[in-house]
């Protein structure tokens, strides 16, 4: 299997304070990757240092057959990874429509209009506030519209980090419907998340992420049944 | 109703300039919520370089403008590359109070480079279009307070074409809202810091330009028009560029109003009222008020 994304010995500080200790972690193209870890974790701190904006210390992140480890934000959006950031982040004064433009910042004018259309059938109900200050939407609708937004840059690679936080479950299906369906059309994803059951249950591999460390992987369906994560993450 | 004609005329022209250096600081504000001290300074090379282009260089005021207000662009530009993003560049990153203080260290090097290569005294510049005063209902209206007004009125619209219209406007505004959202979309935003050190400039330095031939220009013009300019903001809500605008024009009109009514002594207090007034009653001004969702 060709690997879209490895990351080695990735370390990253805030100050002096150690966020990863020496990652190793391989995402093959067209997967659903889970990674699951406690508050604290970790987790945030990898996926903002895979887009470039948390600076690694040490270790590489390799993309697509070359070294991005040093990679402006922007020259990796180009390159394919787009990220839905923790607490969905969308720009509330703006309004939705432009909120999806600038998801597609980086590609050329002439697509923007037909990857919109897309998201506008993924998700309807955007299409509905379409001229709305993206903050008046509910959370539900924020997390779609940050998926929304993230997409527009046609993402080969899409990290997610926490969508279903703050969610009702309804909602939390929803989203998961969504990111199953863009999995199966051919997207690669790094889910993160604490709802370790529902991540778990989707992803066709695992990792589990401690103080910085991974110290589990395995298929997904092998990590529901792990005794560790069940007690630990599972709650059973 | 003359008396009062005349004194909200001053108070107009003079409230636009006002506007043109708060909506300076409201753009560096929102690139980086750093205050820039050194908003003045590109008033005064405004001013300054138009003057030393005709008197020097013996350009005619109509090509002197756009090259002075070039030269302050470029300035402005110059500042940002080789004194704040180097700070920020570093690892680990500047604070924003490293900023501030770099931005009033540079603000004190630009005045003191004008006072050595100009001099300290007082320059006028022609006013644009003579200065036959304009009579309506009994007030005098000089043709310089309507080029000011014509001007701010004109580079407001483009503001709005700009940030409203454009693809890096948007840009531009959505770092404000969201840094980190805007460097995950892919917008450059070092680029962005740099765009509106630029921009930031030309305002101020064509706001030094459009008051020169009505207030005189010195190597130090720019600390009590940055003053007011940083009161202007504060008064319309920090980073907000309607309330850049309302901001300055109810100042200038407080200002000529106080000065008219009560004692020009009074003037320069207005502002530093207007300060405490909104920094103890409203905090976000005006029309402020995004603060708390921006943290
Ligand atoms: N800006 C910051 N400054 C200092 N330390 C930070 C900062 N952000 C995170 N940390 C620390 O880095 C570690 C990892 O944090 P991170 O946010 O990556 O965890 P996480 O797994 O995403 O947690 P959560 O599930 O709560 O989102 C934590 O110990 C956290 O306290
Ligand atoms: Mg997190």
């Amino acid at each position: 299997m060709t690997m879209l994304l490895s990351i080695s010995g990735l370390t990253s500080h805030y100050g002096r304070i150690q966020a990863l200790a020496g990652i190793d972690l391989t995402v093959a193209e067209g997967e659903l990757l889970a990674l699951v870890g406690a508050n604290g974790a970790g987790k945030t701190t990898l996926l903002r240092t895979i887009s470039g904006v948390q600076p690694a210390t040490g270790g590489s992140v390799r993309y697509a057959d070359r070294d991005i480890t040093r990679s402006a934000p922007s020259d990796r959006v180009r390159l394919g990874i787009a990220q839905v950031p923790e607490g969905r982040q969308v720009f509330g004064p703006l309004a939705v429509e432009d909120n999806l433009m600038l998801g597609g910042y980086t590609r050329p004018k002439a697509e923007r209009a037909a990857e919109m259309e897309k998201v506008y059938a993924l998700f309807p109900v955007l299409a509905q506030r379409r001229r709305e200050p993206a903050g008046t939407l509910s959370g539900g609708q924020q997390q779609m519209l940050a998926i929304g937004r993230a997409l527009m840059a046609k993402p080969r690679l899409l990290l997610l980090d926490e969508p279903s936080m703050g969610l009702a479950p309804l909602l939390v299906e929803e989203i998961f419907r969504a990111i199953v369906a863009l999995k199966k059309a051919g997207t690669t994803i790094f889910l993160v998340e604490q709802n370790a059951r529902a991540a778990l249950a989707i992803a066709d591999r695992g990792y589990v992420l401690e103080t910085g460390r991974i110290v589990l992987h395995d298929t997904g369906a092998a990590l529901l049944e792990n005794d560790k994560v069940r007690e630990a993450y599972l709650g059973v | 109703m003359a008396e009062f004609l005349q004194f909200a005329f001053s108070g107009l022209t003079v409230g636009a300039i006002y506007a043109l250096v708060a909506l300076g600081f409201a753009l560096i504000y929102n690139a980086s919520h750093v205050i820039n001290f050194a908003q003045g300074e590109f008033v005064t090379i405004g001013g300054m370089a138009t003057v030393a282009l005709m008197t020097g260089g013996g350009l005619p005021l109509l090509l002197a403008i756009p090259a002075a207000v070039m030269i302050t662009a470029l300035v402005g530009l110059a500042l940002e590359k080789f004194a704040v993003e180097p700070a920020i560049g570093r690892p680990g990153g500047a604070s924003v109070v490293t900023i501030i203080i770099i931005t009033i260290g540079a603000s004190i090097f630009i005045r003191g480079v004008v006072q050595v290569t100009l001099g300290k005294d007082f320059h006028r510049l022609p006013a644009f279009s003579g200065e036959a005063p304009i009579d309506i209902l009994g007030a005098r209206l000089q043709p310089q307070s309507l080029w000011v007004l014509g001007v701010t009125l004109l580079v407001v619209a483009a503001l709005w074409w700009f940030f409203g219209r454009t693809r890096f406007g948007k840009a531009m505004l959505a770092t404000s809202h969201n840094r980190l959202a805007a460097q995950l979309v892919g917008i450059d935003t070092r680029l962005v810091l740099l765009a509106s050190f630029g921009l930031s400039a030309a305002l101020g330095g064509l706001a030094g330009i459009l008051t020169a031939p009505i207030t005189l220009t010195k190597y130090d013009i720019g600390i009590m028009l940055g003053l007011k300019g940083f009161a202007a903001a504060i008064l319309g809500g920090l980073g907000s560029g309607p309330g850049a605008i309302v901001g300055g024009i109810a100042l200038g009109l407080a200002e000529a109003l106080a000065a008219g009514y009560i004692s020009s002594a009074y003037k320069d207090a207005v502002a530093f009222i207007i300060i405490l007034v909104v920094l103890f009653v409203r905090p976000s001004g005006l029309l402020g008020g995004r603060s708390t969702e921006r943290v």
